[in-house]
């Protein structure tokens, strides 16, 4: 297990330098970040003190050498717009990406499951077929879409609930959560069905035709020949060996849904990572882009190193310390 | 238990205060990016200034100047005006305003990259007694009292002295942290009472504020930024926010049509034009060339078809109510004299260019820049068009990277000569003029009538120095103008939002009258 954990933090640091490497190799397309700073009128000998004062002149192995020797010291660099290090921005909107992403993937367990479980196990009956078809619309569906109609239709026809941003929050030691108030409750719901939206089909599917292959198997014929109570075939025998495929999955699954959470956080003005992520983009903001890039990259790993653990866990065939 | 006691008290009393009070909740689709009003030159800043400071003078909605800190002024001689300011002004600090103020915020816009080049004629303001201040230029100067509507007095005492961190209160730092960049003290209508960049900032009403002959009765304003046009539309149809700004074309009937709302539109000051480059490309070095090119675009058609309406067309570069607009130059679109003039010039065959245009900074830039490509394209004119994001776009556009290249216009001091100092004066970097004159369009003559006009304080004379400019730049088809883009709010009934607004697109927020 020791073993297994240092060799991971080995590959994750391998991970975060490369990624490290392609943003900033990305940097240098993405723009002149001088010019969201200046007004259009400045003139051209001012960009270039200013150019020069940011260290943009330097080539760029110089930029790259400064990056990485910061970066040792766990400092990730300025963002130009914030005028705050990038890491200590990116932490500010953590909070409300991972509520985001948490709430949509409670949605998508909460649903998959017993919808999943159903139709594998009635197949023939009208809600399973049903499923399946919405599940097919589902996919087809882009996130931004989702979140407009459900815009449209929930706030500004309906006037149920809120069509932007977070609401109130409530400062939990330094974690800005909105899921203690009434309030951010609603602003949450709509976010996180748009995206949960995108995941919900597939895992739905996934589920229903783990569960309906593993139905199959020969040890289950057993155990109803044995007389097992229907429960404990399904839920027991059944359902866990369901599970092995669903959580790899799900763990590379996570990565996509952060990966979404910026057209969700867009849509819905949503303070997070996602959405600060696109901006910075916009306005070349490098320092922030490659921050973000590397603290998502150790995110991934994270959740990767956490499903290995799982996976041994629940099934004792695979040793943790052999993978 | 006594805890509890006065807690509730204080509840009460707070519940009591806030009675009647009036919030407004404002969507923009961003928020300032500093609190330091001298940190950028831009639309954002500039209503962040006239809302938590005050000018000297400002514009009203018919492009005069209406008097603020400054009570009344006279030119004393050519090269001096004389402002004589308002007593008993107090800025949020606390401390008195005085001409000091007014000499200290000169000086500093004159270190102020985004500012210098428009303060660049002023020498340093000169305080003659506490409320009489002389400013000066280094020579007569039309613009003066155009500039002096940038001068929010900023209060000299509270922004002089060393912060926490040992570095000078009156730095102005684009990527760093600075003083001025969380603290604000100004004389205007609004207090800064939270700020968290880029999610929300909320302005309290300053109680002191010198202006109580102001109707306005707004006591909060809550403002978030919205960055996606149909999210801000939907936060105010769906009644999460009273008043945004800006409304995109494509969402007009929408708003236009929904009950209890209010759209107001104007037409603003920024001109949207092609230039076509005469160095890459020698055809375009022949006016008829040029001409041809304006004769075949049809702006008529692009202003109702892609801009739905909502934009003016353009022949000139400024717009009706500026000194240089001329009546006659209207746009003169006839496809058969355009073919006419490309073979008078022996290009009936045509030719192949370039052009490049971004794809997020004006109004529909993009399909604009595709249709006027496919009009060229019946004159023989076969254009490989290439879009991209600003960030990308000013780096291509400073390189002069395609034959033709897009770009709009906004004049800084609300002035014809503005745009043809930076559009269509011939290139000259040590003078800063031609910056943007991607058409390496030269002409001596608009040179001299544009220089001349700067230093012309005769107005009457000046506005024929600068009509001349438009004529001779219609003539010529120095460029290919377009038109200039609407300005566009909306808000709930209950605010009265039509008597704050102007085509500076600066929202009078300390006058709005809210029911």
């Amino acid at each position: 297990m020791f073993a297994f954990i240092v060799r991971r933090i080995i590959q994750a640091t391998v991970v975060m330098l490369v990624i490290g490497f392609i943003g900033f190799s990305v940097k240098h397309q993405l723009g002149d970040p001088v010019r969201d700073l200046v007004g259009i009128s400045v003139s051209i000998e001012e960009r270039e003190a200013l150019r020069q004062e940011l260290g943009l002149n330097d080539s760029f192995l110089v930029q790259y050498g400064r990056f990485l020797k910061n970066a040792m010291h766990g400092d990730l660099g300025y963002s130009f717009f914030y005028k705050r290090p990038a890491l200590d921005v990116i932490f500010d909107k953590a909070p409300a990406t991972i509520e985001l992403v948490f709430a949509a993937s409670l949605i998508i367990l909460l649903i998959s499951v017993p919808v999943g479980l159903y139709s594998a196990i009635y197949p023939k009956r009208f809600f399973s077929k049903f499923a399946m078809g919405v599940s097919i619309v589902g996919v087809s569906i882009p996130v931004f879409l989702t979140a407009i109609v459900l815009i449209y239709v929930f706030a500004v026809q309906l006037h149920w609930l809120p069509s932007y941003g977070r609401g109130e929050t409530v400062d939990v030691f330094g974690w800005e959560s909105g899921l203690l108030t009434i309030d951010g409750l609603r602003h949450l719901v709509l976010p996180s069905i748009a995206l949960s939206s995108i995941m919900l089909p597939l895992f739905i599917r996934l589920i229903r035709s783990e569960m309906m292959e593993v139905l199959e198997t020969e040890y289950i014929k057993y155990a109803w020949a044995k007389g097992l109570s229907r429960r404990r075939i399904w839920m027991v025998h059944a359902f866990k060996n369901t599970l092995l495929p669903v959580i790899t999955v799900g763990g590379v699954q996570l990565g996509i849904l952060i990966a979404f959470t910026i057209l969700t956080e867009t849509v819905f003005q949503w303070q997070g990572m996602g959405f600060m992520f696109l901006e910075a983009v916009e306005r070349s903001d490098t320092a922030l882009l490659v921050a973000y890039l590397v603290v998502v990259g150790a995110l991934f790993v994270v959740v990767n190193t956490v499903v290995d653990i799982i996976y041994g866990l629940i099934n004792p065939t695979v040793t943790v310390a052999s993978r | 238990m006594k805890g509890f006691k006065i807690i509730s008290l204080l509840l009460m009393l707070l519940i009591a205060s806030t009675a009647g009070a009036k919030t407004l909740k404002l969507a923009m689709d961003a928020d300032p990016v500093s609190l330091d009003p001298h940190v950028q030159l831009s639309g954002g800043m500039l209503q962040y200034s006239h809302t938590v400071f005050d000018p000297l003078v400002r514009w009203t909605q018919d492009m005069k100047f209406e008097p603020r800190l400054a009570e009344k002024w006279e030119r004393i001689d050519a090269n001096t005006m004389r402002f004589h300011l308002r007593k008993g002004v107090k800025f949020h600090s606390g401390n008195p305003f005085t001409a000091k103020d007014i000499v200290w915020t000169i000086d500093r816009l004159k270190k102020s990259q985004d500012f210098k080049g428009l303060f660049e004629p002023f020498t340093s303001a000169v305080a003659v007694d506490d409320f009489t201040v002389d400013v000066k230029t280094t020579k007569p100067y039309a613009l003066l009292l155009n500039m002096a509507t940038y001068v929010f007095a900023m209060d000299s005492v509270f922004y002089t002295g060393t912060d926490a961190n040992g570095q000078e209160k009156d730095i102005i730092l684009k990527t760093g942290a600075s003083f001025a960049l969380d603290n604000e003290s100004g004389t205007g209508p609004f207090i800064v009472a939270e700020r968290e960049q880029g999610v929300k900032m909320v302005y309290k009403r300053f109680a002191a504020y010198w202006d109580t002959k102001s109707p306005g009765n707004v006591d909060e304003v809550v403002l978030t930024p919205i960055k996606k046009d149909p999210t801000r539309v939907a936060a105010l149809l769906s009644g999460d926010v009273d008043f945004i700004m800006p409304v995109s074309p494509q969402d007009f009937k929408i708003v236009g049509n929904a009950k209890g709302i209010n759209l107001v539109t104007m037409s603003g000051g920024r001109v949207i034009t092609f230039q076509l480059n005469q160095e890459s490309r020698p055809e375009f070095k022949d006016v008829r060339v040029r001409q041809a090119i304006a004769y075949a675009v049809n702006n008529e058609g692009i202003v109702k078809k892609i801009m739905k309406g909502t934009a003016t067309t353009a022949g000139q570069q400024g717009p009706k109510g500026y000194v240089g607009y001329k009546e006659s130059l209207t746009p003169r679109y006839d496809i058969a004299k355009a073919k006419e003039l490309m073979k008078a010039a022996g290009f009936e065959k045509g030719f192949e260019v370039s052009m490049m245009a971004p794809n997020n900074r004006y109004v529909s830039d993009e399909k604009i820049a595709e249709a006027v490509a496919s009009m060229l394209s019946k004159i023989g004119i076969k254009v490989n068009l290439k879009t991209m994001p600003k960030a990308q776009y000013w780096p291509e556009f400073d390189n002069r990277a395609a034959d033709i290249m897009m770009i709009g216009w906004h004049s800084d001091t609300e002035d014809s000569g503005n745009f043809s100092e930076f559009l269509a004066m011939c290139f000259d970097k040590d003078a800063g003029y031609g910056q943007y004159n991607a058409g390496n369009y030269c002409n001596e003559k608009v040179d001299a009538l544009v220089l001349g006009a700067q230093v012309e304080t005769d107005l009457a004379k000046r506005a024929i120095m600068l009509q001349e400019v438009e004529q001779i730049l219609y003539d010529d088809a120095a460029f290919i103008p377009m038109h200039w883009q609407h300005l566009s709010w909306a808000a709930k009934n209950n605010v009265k939002l039509e008597a704050i607004v102007n085509a500076q697109n600066f929202p009078y927020f300390g006058d709005l009258v809210v029911e």
